[in-house]
Formats: structure tokens, C-alpha cells, sequence
């Protein structure tokens, strides 16, 4: 296997902050005392005029990120995940989904890679949380390059939206050609095969390209979606996965219940797909502290946990 | 309103209406012709339980027809039980959920800095809503980031749902709390027009630092039996109530007109 490029995507936020800053004078960013994490210190420090830092008081950051949106402002508000979503749920539900307020979520250290930490800081709920709240666009994108692009739609396109990403570095998936014509809403197909269909976003993406590749070697045709928009779902692509491949597994870095594998069984169940269906995540419970691959081994979410579903699923 | 709506908050929007009366017709620059005009003052009702006032000082200046009010509450209808900013004409905020408001108010008061703007922003919280600890967050961020341009009132009204404030969860003092968090505290009459006003052009002029204007209230203020009684807080007047809670309003009004 050919040694895999990394990058962080949290670098890639950063940086397309700035770019944009140059473009969008309306750009403003607020963090809660995480901006070297997050990475909007470097747009903190190109536009600090722009940039508020709320300090560690969440609710009062996404609220008043809703009143400089209010203002004709595009607020991204950053923080980690867990702090992000379920610690400022109401003030997402009101202040932003329920009055479209053109603010923009960006949760960074989403997961359970996030690693030592522990469960406290592990997000397993977020797109969920999201997902349920109405008028809200949930992105998850999947490296370095597609955050770029995901980012500057997020800027350039109107309403509520949520994006996560993790906080390790990661492998480069795409170049920017592969990535310069995606849409919000529209899932990409990473690596085309005719036998199963792994649905993936996030992190979890370069576990199943992993995954995709060995099975080729064992003769299995595996096909690799990319669903970076967890809502609104690319309900065609899933259901064109349902005709043209004989099983689908959905694999997050994201509680089993209600992220991309509760939204595309929601899909499958509604067009009688009755198609041979796995959804790969964290089952219903909190991980612990440990290196990302040792707790993505333990809970399931490894290249060779999805190869070992994939296979048992085709039977 | 809340007669015809069969529900609603009347205590609460009854303590709040002489600061909103100021607000809207005395103070504020705005124009209900051009709702969305970027220079405008805004208000923001962070108390949203109080709805009705802001609605009928809304259709009073023009934001919509005064006949919408009988429909409060009601299904197809645009007047929501608590306010909303995406489609009614003239409301700033989403509110009903405590807490929110003030920070929602630091938002536009950092854009206005941000672009100099001289626009002014209004926030009306309850004081037991001042048990939120979101209240607290903005607080010092409005302070922190100086925000002179952010006035702010508490109704203090001494009730909130489960009893007196000094027993449910005691806030005194609330002028040294704000004081303490970096404000500019002011103490009115709250249902003195003129008190209210000369308060607004005291804390226009401040430098440097938000202003807290207590109001101090009466809950249910003008109608005898509801004033200082926690059973309207969240409850509207039967059609009794409602006759008796009228005629008392027309003989204020007409004593008031009386005097002009």
C-alpha cells in the first residue's frame, strides 16, 4: 500500500477562513476559548476585528452569532463538537434552525478519535442533534481538500448549517479538481464497484476506501459513497445504490442512532428496498479514553470490522 | 387578546407595557414602513411571554394591521404565542426560551461596532429570568466588549411562576449583581413614561460600558385583581375577568385623557 498524504482538516477550516475573510468582508468568527484547536486563531490574527472571542460560554456565543447573523453578518461559530451541539441545543433550536438565521456551526475534535480524552469529549450525538432540528444543513466532510470546498459553500450558501470534522490528521482523498464541482446535498462517489455499497462520511471515508481496496483483493466489488451532507440526504444516491448494489453498510464515526445510518435506513425502509443493510458506528453506549485506532478497533468502526460485515452481509 | 387567544401570559405583559410604550413612541428610530432598514434601533424581547405588549405596540405603529391581534394564538394565523422574527413584520428575535435575548441583543450591538453604525439596541429580560445562566455569559461579554451602544431592561416585577423571586431563587441585589458585571445601572419607576425616558437618554449617553434600566413593576399593572397575583402570570381572564379587567382599563384611559 502506497504511503497516504496527511493533512488536518482543521488547518483546512483555518485557512479557507481566511481566504474567505478576504473575499466576504461579512465574515465574522466567534470561538469559546478554543481557537488554537479550532484553528480560527488564524483568522483571528489576519481580521481580529472580526474575529469575537466569547470565551468558555457557549450559549451565549451560538445566540450571538444569531444577532450579528441578524445583522447581515456570516458568523461561523466554532467549537469542539460535544460543546458545539448538545451543551447549546436550544439556543441552536431557536436562534438559529427556527429563525434561519444564517449562521454557521463548525464543530471541530467530532468523534471518538478525538482520542485520550475520553467520553466526555468524544461527540458520538452530534449529527443527530442536528439532523432533527429543521432547516438545518448537517455536513461531515471527509479530508482536508473537501473541507476547503464545504467550507466555501458553507460561507456562500444561505441558512442554518452544521459541519463537523475531527481532530487528527488525516488522509488526503481528494485534489481540489475532484472536489471544485460538489454540492451541498449531493453525495460523491469515491470508488464505483457493483457488489456492495459502503456509505460513509467523515473520518470514517478512508476506512472504507481502506476497506474497499482489500476486498478487491478477495474479489469483492465494493462502491464507496461519500455523503459529506448528512441532511439534506442525497436520497436518489442511496436508493440507486439500493438497485445497482446488492448491500449497503453505512459506516460513521457517530452513534449507530440517527446520523448517516438512521437516515439512510429511514430511506431503505420507506422505498421497500429490502436490500441486505448494516449500519457501522458506535453502538448505543460511551467509549473511553485511548488512541484512535485501538478505540476504533475496540468499538467497531476498523477497516477490518467493515470488511468482516461487508463479507457477512453478501452470504 | 389574550381574552380571544384563551391563553397567553397577561402578568407579565401587563408589568412590561410603559417601557415598551417609551421604546416605540418616544425613543427608538425606526420606521415600520422599512422594518429591515440597517440603521434602525432594535428591540429585542428576551422575556417573549410578554408578546402581547410588543404585538400591540407593533400594529399600533403601523408594523400591521391592528386586526391580526384578535387572531393571537390562533391556527393559520401569524401572531405565535411567543414572538418570532421570520415572519412577523418588525420582531427582531425569536424568543420564549429564557435566556437567549440578551446574548441574541450583544450580537447586533458587536455588528453595529463593528460596521459604526450609530443604531442602538433594546433588550427587555424578566427578572426571574435572570435565573438563566446564559443571562450571566452575556452579561460579561457585553461589558468586556464595552458595548455602550446596549441598553438593557429588567422588569422587575418581584414574580415569576412558582412565587416571589427572593424565594424561588433569590436575586437581590440585582442592581449591585449588574454593577458588579460592568454595568451602568439605572433605577426607575417602571411604569413612569417619563422616568423611562429620561433613563433611555441617561444610558444613550454613556461611554464605554452597557446599561441595566430597572424597572421596577407591578405584575399585571391596571387591573386590580391581577396586580402582584402569580395566578396570571400564565393564565388569561374568563370572560368575568375579562369585562372587569376592561372596564377598569376605560376608566384609567378615560381619567388619563382627563388630565390632558
Amino acid at each position: 500500500m502506497t504511503k497516504k498524504v496527511m493533512a488536518n482538516p482543521r488547518d483546512a477550516y483555518g485557512e479557507t477562513l481566511v481566504e474567505l475573510g478576504g473575499k466576504y468582508p461579512n465574515i465574522v468568527v466567534l470561538d469559546a476559548d478554543l481557537s488554537k484547536s479550532t484553528k480560527t486563531i488564524l483568522f483571528a490574527k489576519k481580521y481580529p476585528e472580526r474575529f469575537f472571542e466569547m470565551g468558555i460560554a457557549e450559549a451565549n456565543m451560538i445566540s450571538a452569532a444569531a444577532g450579528l447573523a441578524s445583522c447581515g453578518k456570516i458568523p461561523f461559530a466554532s467549537t469542539f463538537a460535544v460543546f458545539a451541539t448538545g451543551r447549546v441545543y436550544d439556543q441552536i433550536r431557536i436562534d438559529v434552525a427556527y429563525s434561519e438565521a444564517n449562521v454557521k456551526i463548525f464543530a471541530t475534535h467530532g468523534g471518538i478519535s478525538v482520542g485520550k480524552d475520553g467520553a466526555s469529549h468524544q461527540m458520538i450525538e452530534d449529527l443527530t442533534l442536528m439532523r432533527v432540528l429543521p432547516n438545518m444543513t448537517v455536513l461531515a466532510p471527509s479530508d482536508a481538500t473537501q473541507t476547503r470546498r464545504l467550507v466555501e459553500l458553507m460561507a456562500t450558501t444561505k441558512g442554518p448549517m452544521y459541519a463537523r470534522i475531527g481532530r487528527a490528521n488525516s488522509p488526503v482523498l481528494y485534489t481540489k479538481d475532484d472536489v471544485k464541482d460538489i454540492e451541498i446535498g449531493k453525495g460523491m462517489i469515491t470508488k464505483d464497484g457493483s457488489d456492495v455499497s459502503i456509505i460513509s462520511c467523515g473520518t470514517m471515508v478512508d476506512q472504507a476506501v481502506d476497506a474497499q481496496e482489500q476486498l478487491a483483493g478477495e474479489g469483492v466489488s465494493a462502491r464507496v459513497v461519500d455523503m459529506h451532507t448528512i441532511k439534506p440526504l442525497d436520497e436518489k444516491l442511496v436508493l440507486k445504490c439500493a438497485k445497482q448494489t446488492s448491500a449497503i453498510v453505512t459506516v460513521e464515526e457517530h452513534s449507530v442512532i440517527g446520523g448517516l445510518g438512521g437516515a439512510v435506513s429511514e430511506v431503505l425502509a420507506e422505498h421497500c428496498s429490502c436490500i441486505p443493510f448494516k449500519r457501522i458506528g458506535v453502538q448505543d453506549m460511551f467509549c473511553e479514553s485511548g488512541e484512535p485506532d485501538e478505540l476504533f478497533d475496540k468499538y467497531g468502526l476498523s477497516t477490518a470490522h467493515i470488511m468482516k460485515t461487508v463479507k457477512k452481509l453478501l452470504k | 387578546m389574550l381574552y380571544l387567544a384563551k391563553s397567553g401570559h397577561p402578568g407579565g405583559s401587563l408589568s412590561a407595557v410603559e417601557a415598551i410604550v417609551a421604546l416605540y413612541f418616544h425613543h427608538m428610530r425606526h420606521n415600520p414602513k422599512d422594518p429591515k432598514d440597517p440603521n434602525r434601533d432594535r428591540f429585542v424581547l428576551s422575556k417573549g411571554h410578554a408578546a402581547p405588549t410588543l404585538y400591540a405596540a407593533l400594529a399600533e405603529c403601523g408594523y400591521f394591521d391592528v386586526e391580526e391581534l384578535k387572531h393571537l394564538r390562533q391556527i393559520n394565523c401569524m401572531l405565535q404565542g411567543h414572538p418570532v422574527c421570520t415572519h412577523i413584520p418588525g420582531v427582531e428575535a425569536s424568543t420564549g426560551s429564557l435566556g437567549h435575548g440578551l446574548s441574541f441583543a450583544v450580537g447586533i450591538a458587536l455588528a453595529g461596532k463593528l460596521d459604526k453604525k450609530d443604531y442602538r439596541v433594546y433588550v427587555m429580560v424578566g427578572d426571574g429570568e435572570t435565573n438563566e445562566g446564559q443571562i450571566w455569559e452575556a452579561a460579561t461579554s457585553a461589558s468586556h466588549y464595552k458595548l455602550d451602544n446596549l441598553t438593557a431592561f429588567i422588569d422587575r416585577n418581584y414574580l415569576q411562576i412558582d412565587g416571589n423571586t427572593e424565594d424561588v431563587l433569590r436575586l437581590e441585589s440585582v442592581r449591585d449583581r449588574w454593577s458588579s458585571f460592568g454595568w451602568h445601572v439605572i433605577e426607575v419607576d417602571g411604569h413612569d413614561i417619563e422616568e423611562i425616558i429620561d433613563a433611555l437618554l441617561s444610558a444613550s449617553e454613556q461611554k464605554n460600558q452597557p446599561t441595566m434600566i430597572i424597572l421596577n413593576t407591578v405584575k399585571g399593572k391596571g387591573v386590580s385583581f391581577m396586580e402582584n397575583n402569580i395566578d396570571f402570570h400564565g393564565v388569561p381572564p374568563n370572560e368575568m375577568e375579562y369585562k372587569l379587567a376592561m372596564k377598569e382599563l376605560e376608566t384609567a384611559e378615560k381619567a388619563l385623557e382627563a388630565t390632558l
